[in-house]
C-alpha cells in the first residue's frame, strides 16, 4: 500500500460521493420525462441535501441513542461499500478488505441498523416499515449470492478485482450462465434500492412504502444522510453490476492518467443503466408486497439456472 | 517434583470446580457468600483453564491414567488439540457467564443457592470430563453427570408444573441419545473389549459397522447438540432454566456434542464415507433452516434465542458434512477449510449466544417478563444491556465485523470449491446448498432485528416496565466478556485460524497455516489473496471513520441543532404503545411465506364480536408427526401389559403354573 495508492482510493471514495446524488437525479429525470411530466433539474439532489443538512433534526421523544446513531452508521458502510466496488481501477488498496460476499455482509449490517432505527420510535409505520425491508433483505439475499456464486466460479476467486479482470480480459462470447446472473442481478438490485416494482421511492402511501416507511421519523442531517446512503447504494450497486457484466474499460492499476481515462466510460455505461433503470420502473407498476417473494424467488431460480448452466455446460470454458 | 503437565492442570480446575461446588453446601442459603465469593472464585479456574488450553493448542497429546473406576478399567485421560479447542471455549465463556451469574442468582427462587452451586460447578467440571475422557467408560460417566447436573439447572424452580414437563422431556431424550452413543462406542470396540479411544482407533472396522457406528454417534450427539428431529427439548429447556444455565447449556454444553461427533467421525472411525457426509450436511441443512423459521415466529425472547441454537448447531451439521464429504475424497486443503468453519462457527456461537441469554436473563430480572409482547423500550432504562445485546445480535445474523461473519464465510468459500467434487451429482447439488445457508443467515437476521427491535426498542408496551433498572455491575462485567471475545473473534480472524489450526492439522492432517502464513495478522485469506480475502479492521476502520468523520463535517459545516416532539400520529392522536407491531405481528410475512412450515392455530375477531382478540399459536409438526404417535404407541403398549397384572395372587400363581408347565415341555434336558 503506497501513497499514491490511498489517493487513488481517495479519489475513487470521493467521486462516488458526488456522483451518486447525480445518479439519482439522473433517473429521476429520466422517469420524468418517460411519464411525459416536467423533469425536476439535474442536480435537485444537491439541493435536497443542502436544504436538509440546512434544517434541524427535529427527533421524536421516544427516539434512543441508536436512532441518531444509525444514520451515520449506514452511511458509513455504503461509503465502504463504494470503497470496495471496482469503479474505475480494480487495483485499490481497500479492494482486498472485504471480497463479494463481505460485500453482501456490508449492505446486511447498513439493512439491521436502519430496520432497527425503524423500530425505535415505536410507531406502527416504523416497525412495518422495518419487517417488511428484512423480508425484502431475505429473499434478495439467497439471489445475490447464486449471481455471485457463478460469476466467482468463472473466475475462481470471490474477490471483486479478481472476478472483473477476468472478466474484462476473457476473449468476447456470450455465457449464458452470466446472462442468467445478470437478469437475477438487475431483480435483485431493484429489490434491494427500493425500486419499483418491489418499492417505490416516490410515494407516501401507508400501505405500500417500504423504505419510506422506516425513515418517517428521521428529518434534517439524518436525513439527508439516509438519503445520500440510498443514492451511495445505487451508486454501488449499478457499479457492481456494471464491473461484473460489462467490465470493459476499468483500470487494472492505480495511476491517476489509467483512472481518468476510466472516468468517460464509467459515465457512459451510469447514463446508459440509469435510464434503462427509469425505463423498467415506468413500464412496471408496483406489486403487492406479497408478490415480492414471487419476483425475488424468479430472481433466485434464474440464478440458481445460471450457476447450474456453468457447472453443466461451461466448466471447460 | 516433575513440572505440573496441563492435563494435570485441567485435572486441578476439574478438582477445584467440585470444591467450590461443595463449598457451596457449607452455607446453602447464604447468597451473598456464595454468589459474591464462590462464582466469582469458579471464573477464575475457568480463566485457568482457557489459558492452559489455549496454550496447550499445537503442543504433543498428554495422556493420563487416573485409578478411579472399576477395578480393571480405570479412567484414561488424554488432552490432544481437539480437546483443546472445546476446552479453551468452555474455559473462556464460562468466566463471563460465572461473572455474570455472580449477580444474577438471588433468594427465594426455587432451588436454594447453595445446591445450585453446587449443580452448576459440578456441571462445568463433568463437560471439562466429556472433553479429556479417553476411554467410552470415563466418557459416558462424565457424560451422564453432565446430562444429571443440567437437568437439575433445569429444573431449578421445579415448583412450576411446565417446568418439571420441560425438564422430563430434557432428560428422556438426554438419555436416548446416551443410549445411541453407548451402542455406537460398542459398535467401535468391536467385541475387542477394549474400551479405551486408542483400542477404537486401533479397530478396522468393515464399511457396514463404521457406518452404523457414524449414524448412531450422529443420532446420540445429535440429540444432544438439537438436530431435528430430537431438536424439541431445547426449546422448552432453555425458558425454564435460568438465564446463565440456558447460556451455559447453549453456548458450551451443545458443543460437547460437536466435540463428541467430531471424535467419533474424525478421529475414531478412520476413513469416512461420501454419504456420511451428505447426511449430515442434509441433516444439518433441514435443522439449520428449521431453527430460523421457527425463531422468527416465536413470542418469548427465550424460546427464540433457543431455536436460534438449533440454527447455528445446524449451520454446524452442514460444516461437518461439508468437511466429512471433501475428507471422503481426499481433498484434505478443502476440508480443512470447511473444518476450521466448524471450529469457528463453534467458538463464535459460543460467545455471542451466551451473551445473549445472558441479555435476556437481564431483561427478566429486571421486568418479570419474558413474553415479546410486553417488552419494548428498554434500550433507555437498561442502556448497558441494550447495547451489549446489539453487539451479540450483529453477530447472531452473521454480519460483519463481528464474529458470526467469519463463520459464515469460510463455510461459503468452502462451499465455492464443491463444483471439484469428483462426483457425479453432488458437485452439483451441493453449491446450491450453499443458497439455503444464506437463506438461513438472512432469516437469522430477521429473528435477530425482531429479537432486538421488540425487546429494546419502540415505546414500552406494559407501564411496568418504566421501573425496569439496568444490569449490576457483576452482570455487566460478565456480558462485556462475552462482547469482548465476540469482538476479538470477529476483528482477529487470522490469529485466531492460526491457533485452531492445530487441530484442523490433527484431524485431517493439513490446515491452513501454511497459505496463510504469507499474509499479515490483520488479513484473512484462506487460500490465496486472489481468491478470496476479508481484513475485518480495515471494514471497522473505515465505518468508524465515516461514521466519526460524517459527524465532525456535518457539525462544522452546519450545525449540530436538535429539536425534540411528539412522532408523527398521521392525525390520530390516540395512537399509544399498543399500536406497535407486536412479535406476532412482526413475524407475520414469514408465516405467511412459509405456512406449510408451521402448525398453527388463529382465531380471528369476527365484525359482531363484542370482546374481539386475535390469536396465533404456532406448533412444531414434529410434535404431531414423532413424539405424539410414538408416545402413544408407548402408552397403548403399557396399557397391554397392565393386562396381565389383574393384582390377585391367584393369577400370578397361575401365571408361574403355565410357565413350569412350558419350560417343562420345552426345555428337556
Amino acid at each position: 500500500m503506497n501513497i499514491s495508492g490511498l489517493l487513488a482510493q481517495l479519489f475513487a471514495i470521493v467521486m462516488a460521493l458526488f456522483l451518486a446524488p447525480l445518479l439519482t437525479g439522473w433517473v429521476g429525470q429520466c422517469r420524468a420525462w418517460l411519464q411525459s411530466r416536467t423533469a425536476p433539474p439535474l442536480l435537485q439532489p444537491y439541493y435536497m441535501l443542502h436544504k436538509l443538512f440546512h434544517k434541524d433534526v427535529v427527533l421524536a421523544h421516544g427516539a434512543s441513542s441508536l436512532f441518531r446513531v444509525a444514520p451515520f452508521v449506514v452511511f458509513g458502510c455504503m461509503v465502504l461499500a463504494c470503497a470496495i466496488v471496482p469503479t474505475l481501477s480494480t487495483d485499490l488498496p481497500f479492494a482486498p478488505a472485504a471480497d463479494t460476499i463481505a460485500l453482501v455482509g456490508v449492505f446486511g449490517l447498513a439493512r439491521v441498523f436502519i430496520s432497527l432505527a425503524a423500530m425505535d420510535i415505536g410507531t406502527s409505520f416504523g416497525s412495518l416499515g422495518g419487517r417488511r425491508e428484512m423480508l425484502v433483505g431475505f429473499l434478495a439475499e439467497p439471489a445475490l449470492l447464486m449471481v455471485i456464486f457463478t460469476t466467482a466460479m468463472i473466475s475462481q476467486s470471490t474477490s471483486v478485482a479478481t472476478i472483473v479482470e477476468t472478466l474484462a480480459h476473457r476473449e468476447f462470447a456470450i455465457y449464458p450462465s452470466l446472462a442468467f446472473a445478470g437478469i437475477a442481478f438487475t431483480f435483485v438490485s431493484l429489490a434491494e434500492n427500493a425500486r419499483v416494482p418491489v418499492d417505490n421511492p416516490a410515494t407516501h402511501l401507508e400501505l405500500t412504502m417500504i423504505h419510506e416507511a422506516m425513515i418517517l421519523e428521521y428529518s434534517g442531517r439524518h436525513l439527508a444522510l439516509i438519503e445520500w446512503a440510498s443514492s451511495l447504494k445505487l451508486y454501488a450497486y449499478s457499479c457492481l453490476g456494471l464491473a461484473l457484466f460489462f467490465p470493459w474499460g476499468i483500470a487494472a492499476g492505480d495511476s491517476f492518467p489509467a483512472m481518468l481515462a476510466a472516468i468517460p466510460l464509467l459515465l457512459l455505461k451510469l447514463t446508459i443503466g440509469g435510464f434503462l433503470l427509469a425505463v423498467i420502473e415506468t413500464v412496471n407498476a408496483k406489486m403487492r408486497i406479497f408478490r415480492a417473494p414471487e419476483f425475488l424467488g424468479t430472481a433466485f431460480l434464474l440464478a440458481v439456472l445460471g450457476l447450474l448452466v456453468r457447472l453443466l455446460m461451461e466448466t471447460r470454458v | 517434583m516433575p513440572a505440573l503437565l496441563p492435563i494435570d492442570i485441567l485435572l486441578i480446575a476439574v478438582c477445584a470446580w467440585l470444591a467450590v461446588g461443595l463449598a457451596g453446601l457449607v452455607a446453602p442459603r447464604n447468597t451473598r457468600f456464595i454468589a459474591k465469593t464462590l462464582f466469582p472464585v469458579g471464573a477464575l479456574i475457568g480463566v485457568l483453564v482457557g489459558f492452559v488450553a489455549l496454550s496447550s493448542l499445537g503442543a504433543a497429546p498428554e495422556t493420563a491414567v487416573l485409578v478411579i473406576g472399576l477395578p480393571d478399567l480405570p479412567f484414561h485421560l488424554r488432552l490432544d488439540n481437539l480437546t483443546a479447542i472445546f476446552a479453551m471455549l468452555l474455559g473462556f465463556v464460562s468466566v463471563g457467564i460465572s461473572i455474570f451469574a455472580a449477580g444474577y442468582f438471588r433468594e427465594g427462587e426455587g432451588t436454594a443457592p447453595g445446591l445450585l452451586c453446587l449443580e452448576y460447578h459440578v456441571f462445568l467440571a463433568s463437560m471439562l470430563m466429556v472433553l479429556l475422557a479417553d476411554d467410552a467408560y470415563a466418557f459416558m460417566v462424565a457424560w451422564e453427570s453432565m446430562a444429571l447436573a443440567s437437568f437439575f439447572l433445569v429444573t431449578t424452580n421445579h415448583q412450576h408444573d411446565e417446568i418439571r414437563r420441560a425438564g422430563y422431556l430434557y432428560l428422556l431424550i438426554a438419555h436416548v441419545g446416551a443410549i445411541n452413543i453407548l451402542l455406537s462406542f460398542g459398535v467401535m470396540t468391536a467385541n475387542s473389549g477394549d474400551y479405551t479411544f486408542s483400542g477404537m482407533r486401533g479397530q478396522h472396522l468393515s464399511s457396514f459397522w463404521a457406518s452404523a457406528a457414524y449414524l448412531l454417534a450422529l443420532a446420540g450427539f445429535g440429540a444432544k447438540a438439537g438436530l431435528v428431529p430430537v431438536h424439541v427439548w431445547l426449546p422448552e429447556a432453555h425458558p425454564a432454566a435460568p438465564s446463565p444455565v440456558s447460556a451455559l447449556m447453549s453456548g458450551v454444553m451443545l458443543k460437547t456434542a460437536i466435540y463428541g461427533l467430531l471424535r467419533v467421525s474424525f478421529d475414531l472411525l478412520g476413513s469416512p464415507i461420501w454419504w456420511w457426509g451428505v447426511v449430515a450436511l442434509a441433516v444439518g441443512l433441514v435443522t439449520a433452516l428449521f431453527g430460523v423459521l421457527y425463531s422468527t415466529v416465536q413470542s418469548d425472547m427465550k424460546r427464540l434465542l433457543a431455536y436460534s441454537s438449533i440454527e447455528n448447531i445446524g449451520l454446524i451439521a452442514v460444516g461437518i458434512g461439508l468437511t466429512l464429504i471433501f475428507h471422503s475424497y481426499r481433498m484434505e486443503a478443502l476440508a480443512a477449510l470447511a473444518m476450521t468453519a466448524v471450529f469457528y462457527h463453534c467458538l463464535a456461537h459460543a460467545g455471542f449466544k451466551s451473551l445473549l441469554f445472558l441479555c435476556t436473563g437481564s431483561v427478566l430480572h429486571a421486568t418479570k417478563e419474558r413474553s415479546l409482547g410486553k417488552l419494548g423500550g428498554l434500550i433507555h432504562r437498561m442502556p448497558w444491556v441494550a447495547w451489549l445485546a446489539l453487539a451479540g445480535v450483529i453477530a447472531g445474523a452473521g454480519l460483519p465485523p463481528l464474529s458470526g461473519f467469519i463463520s459464515e464465510w469460510l463455510l461459503l468459500q468452502a462451499f465455492l470449491f464443491s463444483p471439484g467434487l469428483p462426483h457425479p451429482w453432488l458437485n452439483m447439488i451441493v453449491p446450491v446448498a450453499a443458497a439455503l445457508v444464506v437463506l438461513v443467515a438472512a432469516l437469522a437476521g430477521f429473528a435477530m432485528v425482531k429479537f432486538f427491535g421488540i425487546v429494546f426498542l419502540g415505546q414500552m408496551r406494559e407501564e411496568s416496565l418504566k421501573d425496569a433498572h439496568d444490569a449490576g455491575w457483576w452482570e455487566r462485567i460478565g456480558l462485556i466478556w462475552l462482547a469482548l471475545i465476540t469482538l476479538c473473534l470477529g476483528i482477529f480472524p487470522s490469529s485466531v485460524i492460526l491457533r485452531i489450526d492445530a487441530a484442523t492439522r490433527q484431524l485431517l492432517g493439513i490446515g491452513l497455516a501454511e497459505r496463510m502464513a504469507d499474509h499479515g495478522w490483520w488479513m484473512l485469506a484462506p487460500i490465496s489473496a486472489e481468491r478470496a480475502s476479508y481484513q475485518p479492521l480495515v471494514f471497522l476502520a473505515v465505518i468508524a471513520a465515516s461514521v466519526l468523520l460524517g459527524r465532525q463535517l456535518v457539525h462544522r459545516f452546519y450545525h449540530g441543532r436538535v429539536r425534540r416532539s411528539p412522532a408523527w400520529d398521521c392525525g390520530y392522536f390516540f395512537q399509544g404503545p399498543r399500536a406497535q407491531d407486536t412479535a406476532e405481528g412482526f413475524s407475520h410475512p414469514i408465516r405467511r411465506i412459509f405456512e406449510p412450515m408451521f402448525r398453527m392455530q388463529r382465531h380471528f375477531p369476527t365484525a359482531r364480536d363484542t370482546q374481539p382478540y386475535y390469536s396465533v399459536k404456532v406448533e412444531d409438526h414434529f410434535w404431531h408427526w414423532l413424539y405424539l404417535p410414538v408416545a402413544r404407541l408407548v402408552g397403548g403398549i403399557s396399557g397391554l401389559i397392565t393386562l396381565l397384572q389383574g393384582g390377585r395372587i391367584a393369577i400370578y400363581l397361575l401365571y408361574s403354573f403355565i410357565t413350569l408347565i412350558l419350560l417343562l415341555l420345552v426345555a428337556r434336558p
